[in-house]
């Protein structure tokens, strides 16, 4: 591979663009292609089977050996809320190769110095999600309790089909979370989708413990989904 | 580079590379079997054999980093094969009991 592949490469990443690099295993020549570059031919079938299936192949095509592989852009998260679980759930994300986003109109939540490094929003859900959407690579996390902040991201992620959708609550709070989705015109098999109490139960305690507890969820749900509805 | 960054061997490849230091890839391109890391998993080695990434759980990637230094002097890709390890015969393999082609090439 040529460094000026790799930087293209590395770039399309950063931008959340998937990537395929095809290697010629007898000559060791690669050639880039980005989502969207048109490739006809048996090539160009193989690649739409990497990038439907995010999985690497090692493939002969027209007597050529050729190595597929495929680089989908990471999945991300998406918390409603500044609070103290975020802050933990902020640093254990990037490590387990999540990009992660947090949301929450309340500006002394919403601080830098709280989230240094972090990408923060101190704007209200309706107003962000208007500019970035949500999406099927996309979890949601809403950690304020507040159904003021917290009940229209969380109706936006059923509809727009994020892979994950957990809130924090106790079961009596979630039940009349339920409610008021019911409400908002949410189906009840949609609301079923929502991971209450969030996170997998390993009986976490403290915030960082929740916020570990979450992400493994997310995790879950993240390797676990079906790649043909992507739920 | 934080953290996050230097555990991605591609952003760490195109670092050192920028940095003038010599950079061969390896890639995983076939698993048979139980294997610990999935096609398409990089390894990332410098001319003096520092590494970032995985190729497998570390069984191999003593040999595989070696193999590289070959590769980078030469400029020569090659492929490598790992099946089950043999302890009688002193040869590095997968305690796991799958089998893996790593593809080593030097970036130019």
């Amino acid at each position: 591979m040529r460094l000026e592949d790799l930087t293209r490469l590395n770039r399309a990443r950063a931008e959340r663009r998937a990537a395929v690099v095809l290697t010629d295993l007898a000559s060791a020549q690669m050639s880039l292609v980005l989502e969207g570059d048109a490739v006809e031919g048996p090539r160009g079938e193989a690649i739409a089977q990497a990038l439907r299936t995010g999985k690497a192949a090692h493939v002969e095509i027209e007597g050529q050996s050729l190595f597929i592989n495929v680089y989908l852009p990471p999945p991300r998260i998406v918390v409603i809320g500044a609070v103290h679980i975020s802050q933990a759930l902020a640093r254990l994300a990037p490590v387990a190769g999540y990009d992660l986003t947090i949301i929450d109109p309340r500006t002394a939540f919403a601080t830098d110095e709280r989230f240094e490094g972090v990408t923060l929003v101190a704007d209200w859900p309706e107003d962000v999600l208007k500019e970035t959407p949500l999406d099927s690579y996309t979890a949601l996390a809403a950690v304020t309790h507040d159904p003021k902040i917290d009940d229209f991201p969380l109706s936006a992620a059923l509809s727009a089909g994020c892979f994950y959708v957990g809130a924090l609550g106790s079961r009596k709070t979630h039940a009349k979370r339920v409610e008021r989705l019911t409400d908002m015109g949410n189906t009840a098999e949609e609301i079923a989708r929502i991971a209450a109490p969030i996170g997998l139960d390993i009986g976490a305690a403290t915030p960082a413990e929740i916020a570990l507890a979450t992400l493994a969820q997310i995790v879950q749900a993240f390797r676990c989904r079906d790649l043909v509805t992507g739920r | 580079m934080n953290a996050p960054e230097r555990l991605d061997p591609l952003t760490t490849a195109e670092a050192w590379k920028n940095a003038g230091r010599e950079v061969a890839l390896a890639t995983v391109v076939e698993t048979w079997g139980s294997a610990p890391r999935q096609a398409g998993s990089h390894l990332v080695i410098d001319g003096d054999g520092n590494f970032e990434g995985s190729v497998s759980g570390g069984c191999v990637e003593g040999a595989v980093i070696t193999e590289a230094m070959d590769v980078i002097a030469s400029g020569k890709a090659k492929m490598l094969e790992f099946g089950v390890a043999d302890e009688t015969a002193w040869r590095v393999g997968l305690s796991c009991g799958g089998r893996i082609k790593v593809f080593v090439e030097r970036l130019g």
